[in-house]
C-alpha cells in the first residue's frame, strides 16, 4: 500500500463526500473508507452490498448503585465532566455527559461505582461497482466518533493489505475536533475541498495549521470558485504563501446537487460537463503527488 | 428563551439562518448570540462584533515523572483515550520511558488518580478560548478551540456558561449530532435544524431529528436552497408530521453575499423570509 489520502473540508458542504466519489470512480486499485462517522454519506453514492458487519462498543458509560452510595460526593470532586449532579440527596451520573474515564471508579470509597458497556454503532465492510468499501453509522447522542474513525481506517487498512491495494480514499469529516485528528493520523495526503466564502477561507487557514501541526502535506481544490473570484484569488494567494498547491478550481454547477438528489456521481454520468472536465483535471493534478 | 439552529449535515446555511434571525430578534430587544461551533466558529465574519474580551479556557494535562515511575502500566491501562503509552526499561542497555500524547488526552484527570508512585502531576495547558463582544443590541460570546486540540465539548460548555437567563440567546451549533452539537442544543426552548433537498440532506436531517427527539426538544426544520435538489425531505417531512419552518431558494446573489460575509435581512424578500420564519417559530415554542 502507497499511500492514504483523506478528502477533508474544515468547513462542511463544501463538496467533500462529492468529491471522495469521483476519486471512487477515477482511482484504481483503492479501498474507499467513509470517516465521516457522524454524517456518513458516501454510501448513497457508492450504493454498497454489505459483505460484513459489527457493533461498534466504544467507552464504558458509568452509574452508582444507589444501595451503595453512602454519599461522600467524592466523585463529583474527582469527575471533570460534570456528569455527577445530585438531586433530592442522591448523586446520579449523567448519561450524555459521562465519558466513561472512570476517575470517580478511582476514588469510590464504596466501590458503589459500576459501568456498562453500550453500543454506540455500527461498522461495515461492503463491496462496491468501485471497489472494496468500509464505512460506518454512530448512533446519536453518541460520543467517541474519534474512536470509529479509528476502527474505520483500520479496517481499511488491513483490507489494503489483504487485497494489496494501492491506495486507501477516506471521505473525512468538517471540523477540526476529534474526528478530524483521528481521520488525519497515519494519512500520507491531506487533499482539501474549499470554497471561496471568508467563512470556507477562516476554517481552510485552520485546517492547514492543524494539517502543519502534524506534519502533513496538503493540496487544495477549490470548488464554485466561480462564485465569488475575488475569494479564488485571495485562496490561491494564501496558499501560495504557505507553500501549498491549488490542484483544482471546479466551477459552480446545478448539475451536481442535481446527480446526488439522484444518486449518481457526475464525473461518471456526464464526463463532458464543465465541472466534471476540472475533476478530471484536478485529479491528473493530484496524481503527480501520488 | 434559548432558540439554537443545528443541522446533521454541514453547510447547510446554519450560521446563515441563525445571524440573520439574530439580527432581527435584536431589533426591539437585547439578546445573546452564542457561536458553539468552536472548531469553525463563523458567525462573526457576518456579525462583525469586536471582540474585547477574552479568557483562555485551560485544561489540566499529566505530566509523567520518570525518575519516579515504576512502570506499572497502571495509568496506560486506565486511559480509555490511549494517550499514554509506557515502555518499560530493559537495563541495563535501555532506559525506561513515559510518554503522553497531549491531542488524545480529554483531562479526565484518571491517570494522576491511579498512579501508585506519585510520578503524575498536571498541568495547564491551552485549550481554546471564550471571546465577547457587543454590537448593538446583541451580546455576542463564541468559543474558539485551539488547533490540534481534540475534544471540543468543554469549550462549549464554557460558552454556554455565559448564557444570561434574562435574554433571549440564539445558539449556533456545529454539524454533526455527537457530543459537542447534543452539549450545544442541550437546554433549548426550540432548535431551528437546517438541511437541503438531497439524500445527504435528508440522511444527516433523520440523525438530527433523532436528536432533538432524544433530547426531548421541540423542532422544526428550514430547507435551504429548497430548488437544488429532490423532494425526498419533503415528503419525509410529511410523513413524520415535522413542521416546514421555512424555503429558501437558491440564488447566486445570496451565494455571492454570503461569500463576502454579507447578511441577507437587508434584502427585502429575504428579510420577508425571515420575519415569517421568526414568527412561525415563536408560535411553535
Amino acid at each position: 500500500m502507497k499511500e492514504i489520502v483523506v478528502v477533508v473540508s474544515g468547513k462542511g458542504g463544501t463538496g467533500k463526500t462529492m468529491f471522495s466519489a469521483s476519486l471512487a470512480y477515477l482511482t484504481e486499485n483503492k479501498i474507499m473508507a467513509d470517516c465521516d462517522v457522524d454524517a456518513a454519506n458516501l454510501y448513497l453514492l457508492l450504493k454498497p452490498e454489505i459483505k460484513e458487519k459489527g457493533d461498534f462498543i466504544s467507552a464504558q458509560k458509568c452509574f452508582i448503585e444507589e444501595d451503595k452510595c453512602i454519599g461522600c460526593g467524592r466523585c463529583q470532586e474527582v469527575c471533570r465532566f460534570e456528569a455527577v449532579v445530585k438531586e433530592e440527596d442522591k448523586f446520579r451520573i449523567k448519561e450524555i455527559a459521562c465519558e466513561g474515564c472512570g476517575a470517580c471508579r478511582l476514588v469510590c470509597p464504596q466501590e458503589a461505582i459500576n459501568s456498562y458497556q453500550g453500543k454506540n454503532g455500527e461498522w461495515f465492510v461492503a463491496d462496491t461497482t468501485y471497489g472494496p468499501f468500509v464505512y460506518a453509522r454512530l448512533g446519536v447522542l453518541e460520543e467517541n466518533s474519534g474512536r470509529l474513525v479509528t476502527l474505520v481506517k483500520e479496517k481499511a487498512r488491513n483490507l489494503a493489505l489483504e487485497k494489496r491495494a494501492e491506495y486507501i480514499i477516506v471521505d473525512g469529516p468538517p471540523g477540526i475536533g476529534c474526528p478530524l485528528i483521528s481521520s488525519l493520523s497515519g494519512a500520507n495526503l491531506a487533499l482539501i475541498i474549499t470554497e471561496p466564502s471568508l467563512s470556507a477561507i477562516s476554517d481552510l487557514e485552520r485546517l492547514l495549521n492543524v494539517c502543519s501541526h502534524f506534519r502533513l502535506p496538503a493540496l487544495v481544490i477549490i470548488n464554485k470558485f466561480d462564485i465569488n473570484e475575488d475569494n479564488t484569488d485571495l485562496i490561491a494567494e494564501k496558499c501560495r504563501k504557505r507553500n501549498v498547491e491549488v490542484v483544482g478550481k471546479v466551477p459552480f454547477d446545478r448539475d451536481i446537487p442535481l446527480a446526488i438528489a439522484a444518486q449518481k456521481i457526475l464525473v461518471k454520468e456526464n464526463p463532458q460537463n464543465s465541472s466534471s472536465q476540472a475533476i478530471l483535471s484536478a485529479w491528473k493534478n493530484i496524481r503527480r503527488f501520488l | 428563551m434559548i432558540i439554537s439552529v443545528a443541522s446533521g449535515k454541514g453547510g447547510t446555511g446554519k450560521t446563515s439562518v441563525a445571524v440573520n434571525l439574530a439580527l432581527l430578534w435584536a431589533e426591539d430587544k437585547n439578546i445573546q448570540f452564542l457561536d458553539c461551533d468552536v472548531e469553525e466558529p463563523n458567525a462573526n465574519i457576518f456579525l462583525k462584533c469586536p471582540l474585547d474580551k477574552k479568557e483562555k479556557l485551560n485544561l489540566l494535562k499529566p505530566v509523567i515523572d520518570s525518575d519516579k515511575c515504576i512502570y506499572c502500566q497502571k495509568c496506560a491501562q486506565v486511559c480509555i483515550y490511549n494517550a499514554i503509552a509506557i515502555v518499560s526499561p530493559r537495563p541495563p542497555q535501555t532506559k525506561g520511558k513515559a510518554l503522553v500524547f497531549y491531542e488524545l488526552c480529554h483531562s479526565c484527570g484518571a491517570c494522576s488518580l491511579v498512579c501508585p508512585a506519585g510520578a503524575i502531576t498536571e498541568t495547564e495547558v491551552e485549550k481554546g478560548v471564550v471571546e465577547e463582544g457587543q454590537c448593538g443590541n446583541i451580546h455576542f460570546i463564541r468559543g474558539l478551540l485551539r488547533e490540534s486540540e481534540s475534544s471540543p465539548t468543554p469549550l462549549v460548555k464554557a460558552v454556554k456558561k455565559k448564557i444570561d437567563p434574562r435574554k433571549d440567546v440564539i445558539i449556533d451549533a456545529s454539524p454533526g449530532t455527537s457530543c459537542p452539537v447534543v452539549e450545544a442544543v442541550e437546554g433549548s426552548d426550540y432548535t431551528v435544524l437546517v438541511t437541503e433537498p438531497t439524500p445527504f440532506g435528508l440522511h444527516d436531517l433523520r440523525l438530527a431529528v433523532e436528536m432533538c427527539r432524544g433530547l426531548k426538544i421541540k423542532f422544526g426544520v428550514v430547507i435551504n436552497r429548497s430548488d437544488l435538489g429532490g423532494r425526498q425531505v419533503y415528503d419525509y417531512l410529511k410523513k413524520e408530521e415535522i413542521t416546514l419552518l421555512s424555503e429558501i431558494p437558491f440564488s447566486h446573489e445570496l451565494a455571492y453575499r454570503y461569500s463576502q460575509g454579507k447578511t441577507f435581512v437587508d434584502l427585502a424578500e429575504l428579510k420577508e423570509i425571515f420575519v415569517a420564519l421568526k414568527e412561525k417559530i415563536e408560535a411553535e415554542v
